[in-house]
């Protein structure tokens, strides 16, 4: 970058001209609903299209009962847990992308971000074909299942009965499965950019040196990548774990995720200021996410 | 393996585990979206058996007035919400990267704002803040989408500014000072020095808006009204109640249009640019 930022007041037209457009647009269209629902956040029904803001704090209150604490912790062990599974599948397929040859490269990468910007509907619709009781995973399954009952006649023991057809949909299995698929692509691309930034050489001089592959990717590609590490977890965690579609259309019963508690606030149970609260304690866990990653980066850039 | 060379130390990308690795990988990534595609031509109700070719569920599809008419709903909004967004989005970028001013911090802090916020919340605060200043819900088409359209810009023109601003992260301002020591007003200079330099971050920024606001079904959700069905939302519903091969077939279409439309970023950006976009 050349040349130092202008005062705003040396160019009062040009910046005028400039900054109405977004910080009106900002004001009007972002900080005003949010404060709304913040408002709301502290009112209580008072008829029943009628919402009195009263200060209360029974929303809050009522928010830290364990039915919804239960939601709240569960939504973040499966967002957590989806994060874990995206990483150990992604980072390998990251490593591969950077050390493949210039030609296929781009096409490996290509391959990743397709589905990134496919409409996650569809997705998520595709992947529930595949796993209904009749689809092809279930199929599969069928075929692995007769295969063992083939090998147990084989040594002599009774064979297994008739495969019946599971149900691999609506249960929390398949909402982490769900996640996964749909996560898996906002993993790999930051892993990505930041292993092809790693200077290679560093892997080479620990691989003469006489460390293993996995000394040296412990000790020297982890460490180095951890900023790639850090905003890829961010990247797929912060939206996991405000997922609505997968639980809604995946889950079970029992898989609601916090979401989908705040969903119903708004549509089925209309009592929108407990709704209004439960949004802001999904975004004030946010910010804390936020603020634990930048104060770790603040922390890499101090050493 | 074809090894021609003995595997080089750091090419990992050779060995054996590594590649059944990626590539079991996209399968898992691409197999239920081809088996999708692959049996919207099934000539067959139930979606498993192969019955053979049909495009017959094309036809029902297109000659579904709801399913057309969510369609080119949510084609015009992107549309919309894309112009708007772009436009929003570069003056953004550039009073960011090139002004000084009081509260900049907070303006900055609170446009990165709607990235982080869950998608859930955005929406929530759409359907309170549009009941609250009673937006008028009976507008003839296309303004009945405004609601939707504004949300969308919202969420979209974010991602525009970040994408610009990182291009103009490689401007060289004396160009700029050239121009206007040679004589050309504010506005010349804008037009003929500083846009140029950044059109590939505006081509870019207008893809991601145009997908981002295409894709969306969340906040959506919850600023459709019965007249104002997109297509997630549309897909949805007909999800939720029973999963027809119409649905396969449309959405083929859209996953083709998706194709298509990262192909044209791909030959206008390379590979590489678009990674960095995201």
């Amino acid at each position: 970058m050349s040349g130092a930022l202008q005062d705003w007041k040396s160019q009062k037209k040009p910046f005028a001209a400039v900054v109405t457009a977004p910080v009106f647009w900002l004001a009007l269209f972002f900080v005003a609903p949010m404060t709304i629902v913040w408002l709301y956040s502290f009112g209580q029904n008072a008829g029943p299209a009628d919402i009195v803001i009263s200060g209360t704090l029974d929303n809050y209150k009522r928010a830290t009962e364990w039915l919804y604490l239960s939601i709240f912790l569960k939504s973040l062990a499966v967002a957590a847990l989806t994060t874990l599974i995206c990483l150990i599948i992604g980072f390998p397929v990251a490593m591969a992308i950077t050390f493949a040859a210039p030609k296929w490269r781009p096409w490996l990468l290509l391959g990743i971000m397709l589905p990134f910007w496919t409409n996650l509907l569809i997705r998520t619709y595709a992947l529930m074909a595949l796993m209904g009781t009749n689809g092809y995973m279930n199929k599969g399954l069928g075929g692995l299942w007769e295969g063992a009952s083939w090998l147990r006649t084989l040594v002599g023991m009774q064979p297994l009965e008739a495969w019946t057809p599971v149900q691999l949909l609506y249960n929390n299995f398949a909402v982490v499965l769900g996640l996964v698929y749909v996560h898996l692509p906002f993993m790999v691309l930051p892993l990505y950019s930041a292993l092809d930034r790693l200077d290679k050489s560093l892997i080479e001089a620990s691989l003469d040196l006489g460390a293993g592959h996995f000394k040296t990717f412990m000790q020297i590609v982890v460490p180095l990548a951890a900023p790639g590490i850090v905003a890829g977890v961010m990247i797929t965690l912060i939206p996991a774990l405000g997922a609505y579609l997968t639980p809604d259309l995946m889950g079970g019963t029992d898989s609601q995720m916090i979401a989908n508690v705040i969903e119903r606030q708004f549509k089925r149970a209309n009592d929108w200021p407990f709704g209004a609260a439960l949004s802001f304690l999904l975004i004030y866990a946010m910010f804390i996410l936020i603020a634990f990653q930048s104060m770790r980066s603040n922390k890499v850039k101090e050493a | 393996m074809f090894n021609r060379t003995p595997i080089a130390p750091l090419e990992y990308t050779r060995k054996l585990w590594m590649r059944s690795w990626v590539g079991l990988t996209m399968l898992f990534l691409y197999a239920p979206l081809i088996v999708l595609m692959i049996f919207s031509f099934n000539d067959s109700k139930r979606n498993v058996v192969w019955k053979g070719f049909t495009l017959k569920y094309y036809e029902k599809a297109l000659n579904n007035d709801s399913l057309v008419e969510a369609l080119v709903n949510s084609l015009t909004i992107a549309a919309l919400a894309t112009i708007v967004s772009l436009v929003i989005g570069a003056l953004a970028a550039v009073v960011l990267w090139r002004f000084r001013f009081p509260l900049k911090g907070l303006v900055e802090g609170t446009m990165s704002l709607p990235i982080i916020v869950p998608e859930i919340c955005l929406g929530v605060a759409f359907l309170i803040f549009f009941a609250k200043v009673d937006w008028p819900t009976d507008l003839p088409w296309p303004l009945n989408l405004s609601a939707i359209t504004i949300a969308h810009i919202t969420f979209c023109f974010p991602f525009v500014a970040m994408v610009v601003r990182a291009r103009l992260a490689s401007f060289n301002k004396e160009e700029e000072e050239a121009a206007k020591d040679l004589g050309a007003t504010e506005w010349q200079a804008f037009r003929d020095v500083l846009l140029p330099h950044i059109k590939p971050a505006l081509v870019a920024g207008a893809l991601l808006a145009f997908t981002l606001s295409l894709d969306d079904f969340v906040i959506t959700f919850f600023t459709s009204g019965p007249d104002t069905i997109t297509f997630p939302v549309k897909v949805y519903s007909m999800v939720r109640f029973s999963v027809t091969p119409e649905v396969n077939a449309a959405s083929t279409i859209l996953i083709l249009l998706t194709v298509i439309l990262t192909f044209i970023a791909l030959k206008l950006q390379g590979v590489k640019g678009i990674a960095e976009t995201h």
